[in-house]
């Protein structure tokens, strides 16, 4: 079908043609024509942000919490380059969004006319990809491609940008072609490879399963498959940061995360094992400690969607390139074709062993009658809110590990995070994004004070919209991660480490029309969080907690998976000269 | 080594030649890019060699189908086995990207490159030079009484070979195009 119209009214018809229902966006001069075509319809919900970067984190914690595209519409220039941090935060975590930006008319475009910007060589290595729409014929076939883009193969953030003329000129519009893209990434594993993969779990000793926000990304079947496989074979599981959730922590075969600050059983099962099967993770830095040392006796299968994640860092033995889902469905046709094998007696062996090192009890820490230990403060959440529909997102930092640590999660979509770019100031707008896709759960944002403070203008959307989310900040009065290392790695020299002038957040939260609660005493706490959850509205939670407390277990920069510092009695010394040049 | 020939929207591509071997030894590897002719290719392309710390060695771009609007982009690069991998692969994430090609890997390929060499001197100088041109079969293209332009086609070692002896005999300019390759045979 195609019909005349304006390219304003054509962004906001491909909007509803794609299914959006939420955009986030920041009007401004470049953009009026499209925020025009807004106002005169209500099928589109526009949620007003206070600044551009809340916009696309808001965007990401809406497309996180629902397997959707997230949408923002934001102005040209600064509007623009705002979104620069967002952008890439979702490029790295494999997000999809679709950005679009107003630009200046096309005939100004080059005369640095007000707020113009190169948006899209700004943007183009922190987008999928990116078009700069100049044809106003071309527009809606550009929005369509963008959506397709977005979201196939791995998914990831595209920036669409109009200049003015062409969203007030009128043009064809174009309905969405069912297989009118080029771009059709391969989501069907290689037999051959699969077969070898499943001839590798038969015989396999010491099997584990590392998987990551691609099985996530793949969809809630994919989650379902990989849950079968792993309980039909009793394979111990761990995920990486961006995968929580893919498997229910509940589940007998869960290790909990890996990495950095993984738990003891996860890191030691990956050092010891002898096949290891990465699921849709991409052996980051933060994952495989020292390279050289990394897993030394283990065959590694790896399946990815995108083919520039294999062999990228850690050598691969049985590479499979695929859709998660797709992939795993084949495995377990394979391999319940041949015989439903694994090496029972290995396997048993492998979890007694796992079942040794978690009594270890990685998690554990000295707790306190005085002051409240971040740690227990998490565990009373978990304990109060586990009950809830309950999504969770968080700021960067110490309380973004210990969250991981201690909140346990049993579906997919529940916990949204800045995972590859550690992004503070991420989890606040990330919480009003998921707030909009699900206006009755109860979320929760784990923040920190000094993150927290990032994106705090947030807290006008938050109390325009009436958002019921829950800002839980474990305030400690200092950048507690930069801390810790500093501690570690700089001779406890605390260079601007800390949190000074921090505002009254109750205060705070009441000039908002919020309601603020502090929260000092370990003894107040669970009446405190009770109030928090039981408040219909917006609320501040401002919990003082201990403020040299450090996260544990940890494998320091330069380190292997077998060489943890599992608490304040390991670090002297502990980081050599090597690690402390890694970040 | 073996090569990864990622064609988009192929659902056939086996992963089996993404078996690397690891070896820290440098190679030479000529790519034959072909990608839309869109705005910003280009930088897309020379992008991810900045940004992710790669070499380019030599780059050539041209449009060669003015029809269906693709470019083909032959850029000569170094790199461990790995390295050369990770680029191939990098390149063939690039949405308007339609096929890679390591023409270093998938058969035998004819290189060539075009330059040109202003070359200024008189009396012996300007008879030597004459006569190497000759020997390299460059054509004098520009000419003065102290001048010659030479214009020479060849691989890029022919070329490399031809400046070396132009260099004494007065050589001040030169100009050349980068690498085009084709694999041989059909």
């Amino acid at each position: 079908m195609t019909r005349e119209m304006t390219g304003a009214k054509m962004v906001v018809e491909a909007l509803k043609e794609q299914g959006v229902d939420t955009i986030f966006g920041y009007p401004g001069g470049a953009v009026l024509p499209i925020y025009d075509e807004i106002f005169l319809q209500n099928d589109i919900r526009h949620i007003l942000v206070r600044h551009e970067q809340g916009a696309v984190h808001a965007a990401e914690g809406y497309a996180r919490s629902t397997g959707k595209p997230g949408v923002v519409l934001v102005t040209s220039g600064p509007g623009a380059t705002n979104a620069v941090t967002g952008l890439t935060d979702a490029l790295l975590d494999s997000i999809p969004l679709v950005v679009l930006t107003g630009q200046v008319p096309t005939f100004m475009i080059g005369s640095d006319a007000f707020q113009e910007a190169d948006t899209v060589g700004i943007t183009r290595p922190c987008t999928k990809h990116n078009w700069l729409v100049k044809d106003t014929d071309k527009l809606a076939a550009t929005l369509h491609e963008g959506f397709h883009v977005a979201t196939s193969g791995r998914p990831g953030p595209v920036l669409i940008d109009i200049p003015k003329d062409v969203q007030f000129a009128t043009g064809t519009y174009q309905s969405a072609k069912p297989t009118g893209s080029r771009y059709q990434p391969t989501v069907k594993g290689d037999m051959d490879e699969i077969t070898e993969l499943v001839a590798a779990i038969e015989t396999a000793e010491r099997p584990v399963f590392y998987t990551g926000g691609g099985v996530i990304n793949s969809g809630p079947a994919a989650c379902q498959l990989l849950r079968e496989l792993v309980d039909a074979t009793g394979i111990p599981i761990t995920s990486t940061l961006m995968g929580l959730g893919a498997y229910p922590a509940s589940g007998d075969n869960w290790l909990g995360m890996l990495g950095m600050h993984g738990l003891y059983e996860a890191n030691l099962a990956m050092h010891d094992c002898d096949l290891m099967i990465n699921v849709g993770a991409r052996f980051d830095d933060r994952i495989t400690g020292r390279i050289d040392a990394f897993s030394p006796n283990s065959q590694k299968a790896h399946i990815d969607i995108d083919p520039s994640s294999i062999n990228k860092v850690i050598r691969i033995d049985i590479p499979i390139v695929g859709d998660v889902g797709h992939v795993l469905e084949d495995v377990l046709k394979v391999w319940k074709s041949r015989g439903r094998k694994v090496n029972r007696e290995a396997i048993a062996k492998w979890q007694e062993q796992v079942s040794e090192w978690r009594k270890v009890n990685c998690l554990a820490y000295v707790g306190s009658e005085k002051t409240i230990k971040p740690q227990y403060a998490l565990q009373r959440l978990e304990a109060l809110t586990k009950d809830h529909d309950r999504y969770i997102t968080t700021e960067v930092g110490q309380h973004q590990m210990w969250a991981a640590q201690y909140l346990n999660f049993e579906d997919p979509n529940r916990w949204m995070t800045s995972g590859g770019l550690g992004t503070m100031g991420y989890g606040f707008p990330a919480s009003i994004g998921v707030q909009m896709a699900h206006p009755d759960a109860l979320v929760i944002n784990v923040a920190g004070e000094a993150s927290w403070l990032m994106n705090m203008q947030e807290m006008g959307t938050a109390a325009q919209y009436r958002l019921p989310v829950k800002q839980f900040i474990l305030n400690n009065e200092r950048l507690g991660m930069v801390r810790q290392w500093q501690e570690l790695l700089h001779g406890e020299r605390y260079s601007h480490s800390w949190s000074e002038s921090l505002p009254d957040f109750v205060k705070l939260a009441e000039a908002f029309g919020a309601k603020g609660i502090i929260c000092s005493d370990p003894a107040d706490l669970d009446d405190a969080i009770m109030e928090m959850i039981t408040h219909d509205g917006p609320v501040i939670f401002d919990c003082l907690v201990e403020k040299h407390e450090n996260c544990f277990p940890m494998i320091p920069s330069g380190k292997a998976h077998n060489e943890m510092l599992m608490g304040e009695a390991d670090t002297q010394g502990a980081i050599q000269a090597g690690g402390a040049v890694l970040v | 080594m073996s090569a990864l020939h990622i064609k988009k929207g192929s659902t056939r591509h086996s992963a089996y030649n993404l078996r690397p071997t690891f070896s820290d030894q440098e190679e030479r590897h000529t790519l034959a890019v072909l990608v839309e002719n869109e705005p910003g290719v280009l930088a897309r392309v020379i992008g991810l060699f900045s940004g992710r710390g790669y070499n380019i060695e030599s780059l050539t771009v041209a449009e060669v189908d003015h029809t269906g609007h693709m470019s083909r982009i032959t850029v000569v690069t170094t790199g461990t086995p790995q390295v050369i991998e990770q680029i191939k692969a990098q390149l063939g994430r690039i949405v308007s990207v339609h096929e890679v090609h390591d023409l270093t890997v998938e058969g035998d390929s004819v290189e060539r490159e075009l330059a040109i060499f202003k070359v200024v001197g008189d009396g012996d100088k300007r008879v030597e030079a004459l006569r190497l041109a000759d020997i390299f079969r460059a054509n004098v293209v520009d000419s003065t009484l102290n001048s010659f332009i030479f214009e020479i086609t060849g691989a890029p070692e022919k070329i490399d070979a031809f400046a070396d002896l132009m260099r004494p005999l007065g050589l001040t300019d030169v100009a050349r195009t980068g690498v085009a390759a084709l694999l041989r045979g059909s």
